[in-house]
């Protein structure tokens, strides 16, 4: 009988301390708010996919970086995968949005994606934070106060592609980008800085079932009698265009000026597969791994320690990213709900960048350098790409103006 | 110099539609003689490429691993239809639609897991990288004709097998009456077992030749897979010279499309529009072409005779 009471009591008692521990449990959501939660949109299927564990590795090594903490709060990522689809991507920004309550959305590798899920991040009143795509229109008319790039406009580093055609004496072009909307912005800016003819111009099909075979386009350039060939091929497709141009023997006439194909992603890959001829080619960008500046120094070697291969650009913009949002955080110490505060912080980019100090225009997208690189050998007898000379000073876009910030 | 680039396109889209025809050929005598619905057809060409992109560097030696792939995605075949395929004859197409369709997502995922998501190129040997020139000024990759080459003779092989052989006779008669043949003392099983690894390795191979000029990617026979569909709907479904000829037919439509339709709209449109138009129309043309030849023909320009 004693030891049955004795085992009632304890029953109960555990019960009172279960409920307790439970309610405390139900609490804590609420007084948790200290944390900055931050959403990050990517391609993590699809061949695509290569691009987005690429910011997604730059974006941990940030975190690891800052500690896994911003002016004394946690920090929490939540990765979602677009499957290279607008549809998919606008609503996985709405589940961040909506069901985990991010503070910052930021990611998104596609100008179609970006495009479809900028409503539904903006209307929530959330910060959207652009780690690669630049679309005009979201530079220009549908500029937003809670939206910042940390990249590019789509049109920049083409026009300074088109510079350096001039500047090379190329009298004549062959254009290919694939059929979507940064494709159009692509060609758009180096038609508009190109002084010579372009020669002709082929847009091919784009998305899920992506044309991949060039073997008709590449026959049309060369037929053209065109100096030299500009292309936009970014993820899978930059490889296949690669490849293909070396075999139909387009390297020995057609010197290649690409922009976004080129990149850290290709290349360890072609060294691979012994493909000679892509090194020499040029391309544009606002920055390059041998980038003499502090935080590069520090980003650069740590990311090619921890992952054994050099970090691309849309690595390079993730890590940028992070930094963004941290800078803002701290200037309001952690308060989140200083929307205006934050915003204020970032429109100063007050953060150390990869690319060295810059400036945001109205329209929130950086006013920056651009360089031209070269795909070339390092030290370790890697491929990677090398600065060659600066193309712009403090470049802003074209499309600021339209902005009615 | 412009016949140079009409040559050329006609070889372009030679090779294409020889591409499509390998892909389509198994399609087509799986779905004509089994009649069975493989949505995973696409992912046998996927699997094919990447054996190949495993094989080349181990066996150093480009021939030697197509061979040896084509082997592979034969025996895959064989699994595929012992353990998924086979359980599925009998049932109504929805849902060999469905089960195939789990297959696709099963072998994209197991790609992803063992190979990974980026593309994985293929090294051609040199004598197979570099260029030919055809009639003094017409320059190809000596790659893409070596595609040719091997198409038509896979087409020529085909035909033989089907027409001129005992196995061929024995696919025919198990398709036209299936229980006839069997009461015959074919064993039916075992050749469609046969048919659908053949089929298995025809798109293998169409992955094999398609690898060293895109790189092998995940999902790399879905996109193709569509084309195919429209490549047998044209031909009719079963017919293995209807598949080579709606193949060729679709290929040479593609290149051209791509290579003369902004040229051709430039001349009733300003640039502008026909720039933004030409692609969008050059991606349909074949589905128009296929509804034009549906409405006149809706069983396909070659139904086989005995169905």
């Amino acid at each position: 009988m004693r030891i049955g009471r004795v085992k009632h009591i304890s029953q109960v008692a555990i019960a009172v301390i279960g409920a307790i521990v439970g309610a405390a449990m139900l609490l804590t959501p609420a007084l948790a708010a200290d944390k900055v939660k931050i959403g990050f949109l990517t391609t993590l299927t699809t061949p695509a996919a290569v691009i987005g564990n690429d910011m997604k590795d730059a974006f941990d090594l940030a975190y690891a970086h800052i500690g896994g903490k911003m002016a004394g709060l946690e920090v929490e990522v939540i990765y979602e995968d677009d499957g290279f689809k607008p549809e998919i991507g606008k609503q996985k920004t709405d589940k961040l949005v909506k069901h985990d309550d991010v503070d910052f959305v930021t990611g998104y590798i596609w100008s179609h994606v970006l495009l479809a899920s900028r409503k539904s991040a903006l209307d929530a009143g959330k910060f959207m934070i652009s780690a690669n795509a630049g679309p005009s229109k979201i530079a220009g008319s549908l500029c937003h106060k809670n939206f910042f790039s940390t990249s590019w406009q789509n049109d920049q580093t083409p026009m300074a592609l088109g510079e350096v055609l001039n500047q090379r004496g190329v009298k004549s072009v062959y254009v290919m980008a694939p059929n979507y909307a940064a494709g159009k912005n692509m060609v758009a800016g180096v038609e508009r800085t190109f002084g010579g003819e372009v020669k002709g111009k082929d847009m091919t099909k784009w998305g899920a079932d992506a044309q991949l075979d060039f073997s008709a386009e590449l026959a049309k350039a060369k037929a053209s009698g065109a100096e030299a060939l500009f292309v936009f091929y970014p993820g899978k497709a930059g490889g296949a265009f690669i490849k293909q141009y070396m075999q139909a023997g387009l390297n020995e006439s057609m010197p290649l000026y690409s922009v976004f194909t080129v990149d850290a992603l290709g290349l360890p890959k072609f060294q691979k597969a012994d493909m000679q001829g892509v090194l020499g080619s040029l391309a544009t960008q606002f920055w390059s791994p041998d980038l003499d500046t502090p935080q590069n120094k520090k980003f650069v070697p740590a990311f090619l320690e921890k992952y054994g291969r050099y970090p691309s650009f849309y690595a390079a913009q993730s890590y940028d990213a992070m930094f963004l949002i941290k800078s803002a955080v701290e200037a309001v110490s952690g308060d989140l709900s200083n929307m205006d505060g934050m915003r204020a912080a970032m429109e100063k980019a007050d953060y150390p960048s990869v690319r060295g100090p810059y400036s945001y225009g109205n329209n929130h997208f950086p006013i920056q350098n651009f360089y031209l690189r070269e795909a070339t050998t390092d030290s370790a007898g890697r491929w990677t790409t090398k600065i060659v000379s600066t193309v712009y000073t403090n470049h802003q876009d074209v499309y600021a103006k339209e902005c009615k910030l | 110099m412009e016949w140079i680039l009409f040559v050329s396109q006609v070889l372009n889209g030679l090779q294409l539609g020889i591409l499509l025809f390998l892909l389509a050929a198994g399609l087509t005598l799986v779905f004509g003689i089994m009649d069975f619905v493989n949505l995973a057809h696409g992912s046998l060409y996927m699997m094919g490429a990447y054996f190949c992109v495993t094989l080349t560097p181990l066996l150093d030696s480009f021939p030697l691993a197509v061979l040896a792939a084509i082997i592979l995605t034969f025996v895959l075949g064989v699994v595929v239809e012992l353990v998924v395929a086979r359980h599925l004859y009998q049932r109504d197409h929805l849902d060999q639609v469905l089960a195939t369709f789990g297959l696709i997502l099963f072998f994209n995922g197991a790609v992803h897991l063992i190979w990974g998501a980026e593309g994985n190129p293929i090294r051609l040997p040199d004598f197979l990288d570099g260029r030919v020139t055809l009639f003094t000024d017409i320059e190809i990759p000596a790659f893409r004709l070596a595609i040719i080459a091997i198409g038509l003779a896979v087409a020529v092989g085909l035909v033989w097998l089907v027409g001129n052989t005992r196995m061929g006779m024995l696919i025919r008669a198990g398709a036209s009456n299936r229980r006839m043949a069997g009461a015959l003392g074919v064993d039916i099983k075992k050749l469609f077992t046969l048919v659908f690894a053949l089929g298995a390795a025809l798109a293998g191979l169409a992955g094999m030749m398609i690898a060293p000029i895109t790189e092998a990617n995940i999902g790399m026979g879905d996109d193709i897979l569509i084309v195919a569909f429209v490549v047998i709907i044209i031909g009719g479904i079963g017919s293995v010279r209807g598949a080579f000829i709606a193949a060729l037919l679709i290929g040479m439509i593609d290149v051209m499309g791509r290579s003369y339709l902004d040229d051709f709209m430039k001349l009733f449109m300003n640039n502008q529009s026909a720039e933004t138009a030409s692609p969008a129309l050059s991606a349909m043309a074949i589905y128009i072409l296929m509804a034009g030849i549906l409405y006149f023909r809706p069983r396909g320009l070659f139904p086989p005779k005995n169905r």
